[in-house]
């Protein structure tokens, strides 16, 4: 595989693109979140400021810049302006790692046809292959779950930084239960591990793009129509993964950290303006992570058996359509690309429509759940596949 | 290694994208006079005593203690799960279920052991 200058930018560029699209999604996630509860509870929410209210939160990220700043005059200062940067890193990280469609593979090309004309571009270049990610790292689950394990350090760095009680407990409670839920996390991937037999999330995704088989007994079965999906061979182990992401990302039913009849707002009480946004950003961006990962691993990631496949996205638009070379790899990358998009709203919507629903957990039920409920319940789940996957392919004979 | 270089280019990224905006707001936000007393931190009205001097239940320390000692055993069985078909392809598939039983024997009686004792009551 040569390296080009060419290659270089478009890598650079696709993976700024993802981080400004990660950030980007917040406002809208918010906007979304303040209009659906408002349906959810019989109210208007947000609906001066624009279409539909659309501008208001571009007026609020303009707004939280414009603000005084402050820091408690007993707080540790490095501490507490570095909390909100490190709120960022998890999510950016954990999203560029995850792919959101299939790789596009270029042939060599000498001129960019756009439309009316063409751009000469004098020499050939290619052939290339741009993954649809931030990069390609192949034991892609490890490092997506190491990643995002280190938002428990800027909840521990904001709480410790403000010198209040309140942000104290608030980071406190926050860590103690990301860690608790991150061991049922940890063991509901195991399942997937059995399964799939790769950390790599590309092949996860095209083992499920074909119809569902399995092997039964020691002999191979096939059921078409139904796809190869996660969530049919796991789940349990689904549920479990899902429950755990809620946690992890610090809302509600879990929302411990920010209790605010107990902790006034957890460990952001001191932050506000754009510092406060920040942890936002983390935790939205930590929302659309547990969205992908859920799409990858239990719902068929960017494919849709039988509907849209690498293969019949490809054939659609070199049979259907009529073209040729790039512009078909282009195009199929970027319809498999809007299926995956689709998917993550949905999981999206699930995240916002939750918290609209459901109480809050007192925490020693919250303690009590991740422990002597997930824990046993994902470590079933293990032995359970273990033992069905034996069976299954008849080992002893 | 190579394939870490655009994680490493996106962490440095993302700081420089942090640092600017936090340090945004000391720019553009209003110069206002500090004072002591408006430098407290939320306490109700009352003085704050500071992170520093604030008791902290020893039962978080306990929770993560207990964490690393499950994470790391999760750990384990990663490599083991990534294998286990393999394993049962070549014929030695009860060989790699029997070794894994034992370990999740020992991780199993650990973790209600630490049931049993009471160290994740919260009262």
């Amino acid at each position: 595989m040569g390296v080009d200058l060419f290659e270089i930018t478009v890598n650079l560029v696709k993976m700024i693109f993802i981080f400004v699209m990660m950030v980007n999604a917040v406002p809208l996630l918010v906007w979304v979140e303040r209009r659906g509860s408002a349906f959810i509870q019989n109210r208007y929410g947000p609906n001066r400021v624009g279409p539909l209210g659309l501008v208001q939160l571009l007026a609020d990220a303009v707004k939280f810049i414009f603000k005084e700043e402050f820091v408690p005059g007993k707080g540790h200062r490095l501490v507490f302006y570095l909390a909100p940067v490190v709120a960022l890193i998890p999510g950016a990280l954990a999203f560029a790692a995850i792919p959101l469609s299939m790789p596009i593979e270029l042939g060599e090309f000498s001129q960019i046809p756009l439309g009316l004309f063409t751009i000469d571009l004098g020499e050939t270049y290619g052939p290339y292959r741009f993954a649809f990610q931030g990069y390609e790292i192949g034991i892609g689950i490890v490092f997506v779950l190491g990643v995002s394990s280190l938002a428990a350090y800027a909840l521990l760095m904001a709480g410790w930084g403000s010198a209040n009680k309140y942000s104290l407990y608030g980071a406190l409670r926050a860590s103690a239960q990301t860690i608790s839920y991150e061991l049922a996390l940890g063991l509901s991937l195991v399942g997937i591990l059995l399964l799939f037999n790769t950390f790599n999330f590309k092949e996860i995704v095209e083992i499920q793009s074909q119809a569902l088989t399995f092997s039964f007994l020691g002999s191979q079965m096939t059921v078409p129509y139904l796809p190869n999906w996660g969530i049919i061979y796991q789940p349990v182990g689904a549920i479990i993964f899902f429950a755990a992401m809620f946690a992890e990302t610090n809302r509600l039913p879990f929302d411990l950290p920010e209790a605010e009849a107990e902790l006034v707002a957890g460990y952001h009480t001191e932050y506000g303006g754009i510092k406060m946004n920040m942890f936002y950003i983390g935790e939205y961006g930590h929302m659309l992570v547990a969205s992908a990962l859920m799409v990858t691993f239990y719902f068929g990631g960017y494919t849709l058996y039988p509907f849209f496949t690498p293969e019949t996205v490809n054939q659609f638009w070199s049979e259907t359509m009529g073209l040729t070379g790039n512009p078909v790899a282009l195009l199929s990358s970027l319809s498999l690309h809007l299926v995956f998009m689709v998917k993550l709203v949905i999981f999206l919507w699930v995240f916002i429509h939750v918290r609209w629903t459901l109480p809050r957990f007192r925490y020693d039920q919250l303690m009590d759940l991740g422990w002597k409920t997930m824990l046993p319940w994902a470590l079933a789940n293990t032995i359970l596949t273990a033992v069905v996957i034996l069976i299954m392919r008849a080992a002893w004979s | 290694m190579t394939e870490l270089i655009p994680v490493f280019a996106l962490t440095g990224f993302v700081i420089l994208f942090g640092l600017a905006l936090v340090f945004a707001t000391s720019l553009l936000g209003p110069k206002t006079k500090q004072s002591k007393v408006k430098q407290l931190a939320y306490e109700c009205g009352l003085e704050g005593e500071g992170a520093d001097s604030t008791k902290v239940p020893v039962k978080f320390y306990l929770t993560a203690i207990l964490f690393i000692l499950f994470d790391i055993e999760i750990i384990f069985m990663y490599p083991w799960a990534l294998a286990y078909k393999d394993f049962i392809a070549t014929g030695r598939g009860l060989f790699i279920f029997s070794s894994m039983a034992v370990f999740l024997a020992i991780f199993i009686f650990g973790l209600f052991w630490e049931i049993r004792s009471k160290a994740l009551e919260w009262e």
